[in-house]
């Protein structure tokens, strides 16, 4: 029922600006993927030609090894979700998940029922003679996801739907978003900017950066092991160290230390904070306190290395370290990670 | 307190400009005389007994009716399609096509017959009921384009976008989506080109011959002299107005706000 979906090459300019450039993927059958870049780094933009709303400037589509670059968004196996539901306001609920069917020719006995099992799938069943400005944000969205499920597309393209809701109702459709894919097995391509988000519902993560693709892979493999610093950094707080290779180590403004270097030129030591601390196999070298705040799950501290009074290093220490301030401590990191310098 | 009475006496006044000959036409429109002037003499109804006894008379509204009908339902039609392509597409030149449909709106309505006047003479047609209704039909597009046009804000394209998303074709996003969704709009358009067309004069003046619309019968009524016959034709045509009016103020803009 879901088919693998190929994007070769793409590009497109809007006027003088690069909106994407040489942009390939492949998404296999029922994969949650999430489009992660800040805005306008062209995620929206890949999405909408995904849905047909915009012919690329170069490149091409693929939905199940068909060609589908110049094909209208009504004869695509897609259906978007779009980021403020698009619900039709004059049908009721029922009417507006089985308009797809509808539009396919479906009878209206079975359409109904369809809707029906559709809106039940969501939870909303007991709405279903109801009309959108009835509803909730939390109830929109649900309709706007039943209606877009209803007609079995191969993908479902979702454009920041969790966008408008708040904090504790979007960690709640997120649970459900995911539960709901696994169940259906649709491929999900799901468009954000909040990196949370992304991990929690992600089977693969693409991270993109003024319209290119900088990071592909699973939450773990781009959080512990990005590609490039962009998408290190998006990804959550970063320490940058430079580093210069020499030998078999690496030398960094507090000292040398023993790991591995990627290449002859200059690079960046990437360290999360939760990665120093007061004990590891990589020893930084003592480092002063300078600030520290209690964030629950932790201390978020910040040190300026004796070696290296310029540089400021961001560490979580665990709740029971009470760490006191302008004392000097002995740091140490747990995987490293070498990238490019830039 | 002073204020008050002063901005009453303002009220009453201003009304009173309006409303006064509107109902001097309707109390003499009653009057037991051969004069619709004072002073009254006594009320009685045979004046209407009279008008709506008048075949020539009885046949000039209906076809009033008919051209307000019809001519509205094809200058919202028109109206609605053009303000749907000019919001939702980017066409070259579209600001001068815009122009180009308001346009109509400040040409005099004389004007506006004497050319088609003149454009049927030369296609060797002559003047008619459905000549008429093509001339206001002409004079109330501009106007059912800018009220279209005006309402078909960029909230509704999502809303359209998910329509063609599922499946749906232009012609069925225009006829599922966007137009019940204008639908006060639409109706508000329709009932001011119905009491616009249901008024117009001149260009039924110049464009009917033996089929005359409502105001030119009356017009030719007066040319007789004033009777009280031709106030409760004036009365007739005021209540059927009104009548109108309550029925977009209630069916349309009542329904509009939640």
């Amino acid at each position: 029922m879901t088919a693998p979906l190929t994007v070769h090459g793409l590009s497109h300019s809007f006027g003088n600006h690069a909106a994407l450039t040489d942009v390939n993927l492949t998404i296999t059958p029922g994969e949650f993927i999430v489009l992660l870049g800040p805005s306008g780094c062209g995620k929206t933009t890949l999405l909408s030609i995904l849905g047909g709303f915009i012919t690329p400037t170069s490149g091409t589509v693929e939905i199940g090894g068909r060609d589908m670059t110049l094909v209208a968004p009504k004869d695509r196996p897609t259906t978007t979700m779009f980021q403020d539901y698009a619900l039709f306001p004059h049908m009721t609920l029922r009417d507006n998940v089985a308009f797809g069917l509808r539009m396919r020719g479906m009878a209206s006995t079975a359409r109904a029922a369809k809707a029906m099992a559709m809106l039940a799938m969501v939870g909303l069943e007991d709405r279903a003679s109801h009309r959108p400005h009835q509803l909730s944000g939390g109830q929109r969205q649900r309709v706007a996801l039943a209606r877009a499920l209803a007609v079995d597309p191969e993908v479902l393209l979702l454009d920041e739907p969790l966008g408008a809701l708040d904090l504790k109702l979007r960690r709640q459709m997120q649970d459900e978003l995911k539960s709901i894919q696994r169940r259906v097995g649709t491929t999900f391509i799901h468009v954000t900017h909040d990196q949370e988000e992304a991990m929690a519902i992600a089977d693969r993560i693409v991270v993109m950066n003024q319209g290119r693709i900088e990071d592909v892979g699973p939450p773990q493999q781009i959080y512990l092991s990005p590609k490039s610093l962009f998408s290190a950094a998006f990804m959550g707080e970063i320490n940058l160290i430079p580093a210069n290779p020499s030998g078999t180590g690496i030398t960094t403004p507090l000292g040398p230390l023993p790991v591995t270097p990627i290449s002859t030129k200059p690079q960046t030591l990437c360290l999360r904070p939760q990665s120093i601390g007061l004990a590891g196999d990589l020893p930084l070298g003592p480092a002063t306190l300078i600030d520290a705040a209690f964030f629950g799950t932790h201390y978020r501290c910040h040190f300026t290395p004796l070696a290296a009074p310029n540089l400021l290093l961001i560490a979580h220490l665990p709740q029971s370290a009470h760490p006191v301030l302008g004392s000097t401590m002995t740091l140490y990191a747990t995987a490293p990670v070498l990238l490019e310098a830039q | 307190m002073k204020t008050r009475i002063l901005s009453g006496l303002y009220l009453a006044l201003i009304y009173g400009f309006i409303f006064l000959p509107v109902a001097v036409l309707v109390l003499f429109s009653f009057q037991d005389g051969r004069l619709p002037v004072p002073p009254l003499k006594g009320v009685t109804l045979k004046w209407y007994a009279q008008i709506l006894n008048d075949n020539a008379l009885m046949a000039a509204l209906g076809n009033s009716l008919l051209v307000a009908i019809v001519s509205s339902a094809v200058a919202v039609t028109l109206g609605f399609l053009a303000a749907y392509g000019l919001a939702r597409h980017r066409l070259p030149g579209s600001a001068m096509m815009r122009g180009l449909l308001i346009a109509p709106m400040t040409v005099s309505y004389l004007i506006i017959a004497l050319g088609l006047l003149s454009v049927i003479n030369q296609a060797g047609l002559s003047p008619s009921l459905w000549i008429t209704g093509i001339g206001h039909a002409v004079i109330n597009l501009p106007l059912c384009f800018a009220i279209l046009y005006a309402s078909m804000g960029d909230h509704q394209k999502n809303t359209e976008r998910a329509a063609r998303d599922l499946g749906a074709s232009e012609v069925q996003v225009i006829w599922l989506i966007s137009a019940p969704l204008l639908l006060p709009s639409i109706l508000a358009a329709f009932f001011l080109s119905v009491t616009f067309s249901w008024d117009e004069f001149i260009i039924a003046f110049l464009l009917t011959r033996f089929e005359v619309t409502l105001p030119v019968e009356i017009w030719s009524m007066l040319r007789s002299g004033l009777s009280p016959a031709t106030n409760a034709v004036g009365s007739l045509v005021f209540l059927i107005s009104v009548t109108v009016l309550l029925a977009l103020e209630l069916l349309v803009f009542r329904k509009a706000k939640p």
